[in-house]
């Protein structure tokens, strides 16, 4: 057999197995390595919610797939132009992922009559009971190369079988002509104080590599040579990851420690775990005794004058609700930090959707109004995060960030930034000239922002709470005129904010009919969609709102220059809904909806927008 | 001991709206001399609380003050002290707002040792909504919740504190203002979370709760303040005591059956080991008198002090990341030229 070499654009790589298996890291270190060799890269895992379901088992399936690039790319891609799965139960569940003419690597030692009973097969032919007989199949005895791998070198029999994933990185890292030197680093680092792991590790992978070489497997290998990116140092960075650095980065441009409050929840925890792992930053973290204590250590650290932020998902928001109405109330500055996932109740706890939009907005008793800003990829939940915090400390006021578990646990290249090109973070302070003269609802007129006093300070002690109060003296009210003015400054601080944040801005092709909007972690699907339609030659302009409450200034007029315009968001219509709500009449505001738990896919969004023209 | 404050130093200009005759005047008089006698400045302690009649009472202090939402004090303080360690901080709260809606915040607070001050005001009914049963009510206790009285047990606070590995245990009663003072003196003196149960009267919805020992002519039978490495003496004459009986608790009398003074246990508030404390904070009428003073008082590291230590410990083992840009050049990372 001759073995060729295809050069592509871009391919989609998706890994799976056992939950088991090793298939993250796996993912993971082929991103990574991608990267550095100068791929563009997007990643999204896949996971089971149960820790360890029965093996081989199909619920127990773990996957990750990584999208890399030698343009720029915007997802993780739709579908899967090579498919590794390590076990039957895998092959079944990750079918439907994959083109018709994929290449899938299977671990043949694993599709015995036990494996494939387990995953539910009822003929000893998965791949035509799956109806994939187009696809390549590249049948490899993984289990056993690696015992035979590893037959020298002392580990016992269940380790070994733990380094199989390692024989598939090698694998694929022949399938794409990545040189190992780079995955040997990465193997070290991660496995560095290990050296009997490290070197088994090893091993597998360049048994895997050469495997690969030395079948003359009726494949091609593919090329998806590097891209021009700009100058700089990256970093492989997930969402989760990015909005906790963003709040130390918030944290050290305001000078205020950082604190944060929260309970374990998937899929927002890896922000706590971040957090906890800060302390050389100086980082505070209380791991609460619930959701509501979370908030609540968050709300008492910002009125001893920390940046304080709570990290959770959609049913810790719930249950945070009146207490995000305390500082809505108090004035006091909060971040709270939304990762979505699939509702209601518990829902689908792994999976991404944007249901909680509306929460987000309108979850709390009271004219209770609240900052809403979303990030849109993994990198820049960074920035958002940031912002976040700038917002929350300038103007006194809670703000809630939406990402979603696609971006919490969704990987990008990222251009380490410089802290110096940040803006500072300037709170209110109370002037110490106004002693005296100063009571805790005392506003700048300009802004509405009140002037902060924090717990501790000398000459300012000061009472608040979550009574109405005087606007003047900060005393308990109950007079009407007085309860109708506090709300409308309530509503206008927040209001004022519209006038900091940058403008709406449209991409695509702005001189076309249709506008395609959307929020938060769409993002790149939606570009995707927009890209392939202009290319296409359906011209399409698209505007996506990263700041939700207030909302730019120019929305109206930015949307009222297009004559369609298609809301697509992973809820039945909540942005839609709030759009048409805060929009002058006469804009034809269509939806395209889906609420499956799962992000778009670039195809379903571009002909959803096509039905449209 | 002198300090440069007095009790008006303490008072805030609000006016205080509980009702004459309510417990909670005593308390917040107490407190007032309580932080002269410390000394400690007005704009260097805060008072957080819930929800309830007895959570007004920061209004009434001239110190920083944090009136919040129902249960959640002690997790607002908690963040409060964890962020701001240098701050004397108290919590007031009720039998509603700590032992019902926040019950599960009161705990964690006690368990992780916060240095807190949480005065409990108990008067076993909720005022502020105007008479409801609460987790302290007796069982059986007629309101207008419970018009054919309730059928549950209710809390004993002493218990729940201990039971959550508390170190700090008092229990002082509204009419006792000079024994209050010293007992809410010595809860701000302890490290660590100190929980102190206010006995206190509801002269509208619960008048009467704590009438059996509140009462001048039977109060000094029927109620003993402890004080540590004084012996558990009490009584009108002075002659009664107690002594232990096996694992029992047993009151004798001085001078009879060949007891003296000798033979009286002496109060051990540092004893680590809780279980006599257990002992004398739940002893109840008519058989025991009811112990007021601090039950008991034993120094274990605090919670803010630990978090504290810890960042530091990291900060002096990583010296090399002091700022952002230095934790980013320890990521695995790669350069596009």
């Amino acid at each position: 057999m001759i073995v060729t070499n295809k050069t592509l654009d871009k391919a989609v790589i998706r890994f799976c197995g056992d939950s088991g298996d090793g298939m993250q890291l796996t993912g993971t270190l082929f991103s990574t390595l991608s990267a550095v060799f100068g791929n563009e890269i997007s990643t999204f895992p896949d996971y089971p919610a149960e820790m360890r379901a029965p093996q081989g088992s199909l619920s127990g399936v773990s996957g990750y797939q990584v999208h890399i690039g030698a343009q720029k790319i915007y997802t993780p891609g739709d579908q899967a132009d090579v498919l590794i799965a390590m076990n039957p139960a895998a092959l079944k569940t990750n079918v439907k992922n994959i083109k018709r003419d994929a290449v899938v690597v299977i671990d043949e030692d694993t599709f015995d009559q036990s494996g494939l009973e387990k995953a539910e097969f009822k003929t000893d032919n998965p791949f035509k009971e799956l109806n994939i007989e187009s696809a390549q199949i590249l049948s490899v005895p993984i289990s056993s190369l690696t015992k035979s791998s590893l037959a020298d070198s002392g580990l016992d029999n269940k380790s070994i079988l733990r380094c199989k994933n390692m024989f598939a990185l090698g694998f694929v890292c022949w399938l794409f002509n990545k040189p190992l030197e780079q995955a040997e680093h990465l193997l070290g680092n991660k496995f560095g104080k290990k050296p009997t792991l490290l070197q088994a590790n090893l091993k597998v992978m360049t048994d895997g590599y050469n495997y690969g070489h030395n079948i003359h497997a009726s494949v091609s290998t593919y090329t998806v040579n590097p891209t021009k990116m700009e100058k700089g140092t990256y970093t492989d960075v997930k969402g989760n990851q990015a909005t906790a650095w963003g709040l130390i980065a918030a944290s050290e441009k305001s000078g205020l420690p950082l604190f944060l409050g929260s309970y374990p929840i998937t899929p927002a925890t890896d922000i706590l775990h971040e957090l906890a792992a800060r302390k050389e930053l100086g980082v505070k973290t209380v791991q609460a005794e619930d959701e509501i204590a979370g908030v609540c250590t968050a709300i008492g650290a910002a009125f001893g004058g920390n940046l304080a932020a709570t990290s959770t998902s959609g049913p810790g928001i719930a249950l945070k609700s009146e207490a995000i109405g305390l500082a809505v109330m108090a004035e006091l500055p909060l971040v709270v930090i939304d990762v979505q996932r699939g509702g209601p109740s518990t829902g689908l706890p792994t999976k991404a959707e944007q249901t909680d939009l509306l929460q987000a907005l309108y979850g709390r008793n009271g004219e209770s109004p609240c900052v809403v800003i979303a990030a849109s990829t993994p990198a820049n939940c960074f920035d958002y995060a940031f912002q976040a915090a700038k917002i929350a400390l300038e103007h006194m006021t809670p703000v809630i960030l939406m990402t979603d578990a696609f971006l919490a646990n969704g990987s990008s290249a990222w251009r380490i930034p410089d802290m110096k090109d940040y803006p500072a973070i300037v709170p209110p302070f109370v002037p110490e000239e106004m002693q005296g003269q100063w009571a805790p609802y005392l506003r700048n007129d300009k802004n509405f922002v009140r002037y902060w006093a924090v717990a501790g300070r000398k000459g300012f002690a000061h009472r608040i709470g979550g009574l109405e109060k005087d606007g003047r003296t900060g005393a308990i009210s109950t007079d009407p005129e007085n309860h109708q003015r506090m709300t409308d400054l309530r509503q206008k601080k927040v209001d004022a904010i519209a006038q900091v944040i940058p403008p709406l801005k449209v991409e695509g092709d702005p001189t076309a009919d249709v506008l395609v909007v959307g929020w938060g972690g769409t993002y790149g699907h939606l570009y995707a969609a927009v890209e392939e339609l202009n290319a296409a030659g359906r011209k399409t302009a698209m505007a996506h709102f990263n700041y939700i409450n207030p909302l730019p200034a120019n929305t109206a007029e930015v949307l009222s220059k297009y004559k369609k315009i298609v809301v697509c968001e992973l809820n039945n219509g909540q942005f839609a809904a709030y759009l048409r709500s805060k929009m002058p009449a006469g804009l034809d505001i269509r939806q395209f909806d889906k609420v499956q738990a799962q992000p778009f896919s670039v195809e379903e969004v571009r002909e959803a927008v096509l039905a449209q023209f | 001991m002198e300090t440069n404050y007095t009790p008006q130093d303490y008072k805030s200009s609000g006016k205080v709206k509980w009702c004459p005759g309510c417990g909670d005047h005593a308390v917040l008089n107490t407190l007032h001399k309580a932080m002269a006698e410390l000394g400690v400045a007005p704009d260097q302690m805060a008072v957080i609380s819930g929800i309830g009649c007895s959570s007004r009472l920061p209004y009434y202090m001239n110190s920083y003050g944090f009136h919040t939402i129902h249960g959640r004090a002690s997790a607002i303080a908690t963040g409060l002290k964890t962020a701001n360690p240098d701050l004397t901080v108290w919590q007031v709260t009720g039998d509603g707002d700590c032992l019902a809606i926040g019950g599960n915040h009161f705990i964690h607070a006690v368990r992780r040792n916060v240095d807190l001050n949480i005065i409990l005001m108990n008067n076993r009914i909720y005022g502020l909504t105007k008479g409801q049963y609460s987790p302290t009510s007796p069982k059986g206790f007629i309101s207008k919740s419970s018009p054919y009285g309730t059928v549950e047990e209710p809390f004993r606070p002493a218990e729940l504190c201990l039971g959550a590995r508390g170190q700090f245990f008092a229990r002082l009663l509204d009419v006792d203002l000079k024994n209050s003072q010293e007992t809410l003196v010595a809860a701000a003196r302890h490290k660590g979370c100190s929980v102190v149960e206010a006995l206190v009267n509801c002269v509208i919805f619960n008048d009467g709760t704590h009438r059996d020992i509140q009462e001048k002519e039977f109060r000094a039978d029927r109620t003993i303040y402890l004080r540590h490495g004084e012996k558990m003496i009490f009584g009108n004459n002075r002659d009664k005591g107690l002594m232990l009986d096996g694992f029992q608790l047993k009151v004798v009398t001085i001078g009879q059956n060949g007891i003296t003074e000798d033979n009286i246990l002496t109060h051990d508030a540092h004893c680590i080991d809780n279980t006599l404390h257990f002992k004398l904070a739940t002893m109840t009428g008519p058989d025991f008198p009811v112990a007021l003073g601090v039950i008991r008082d034993v120094e274990a590291p605090t919670y803010e002090e630990e978090v504290r230590r810890q960042v530091a410990d990291v900060q002096a083992k990583r010296p090399q990341v002091k700022c952002l840009n230095d934790f980013f050049k320890t990521l695995e990372t790669w350069e596009i030229k």
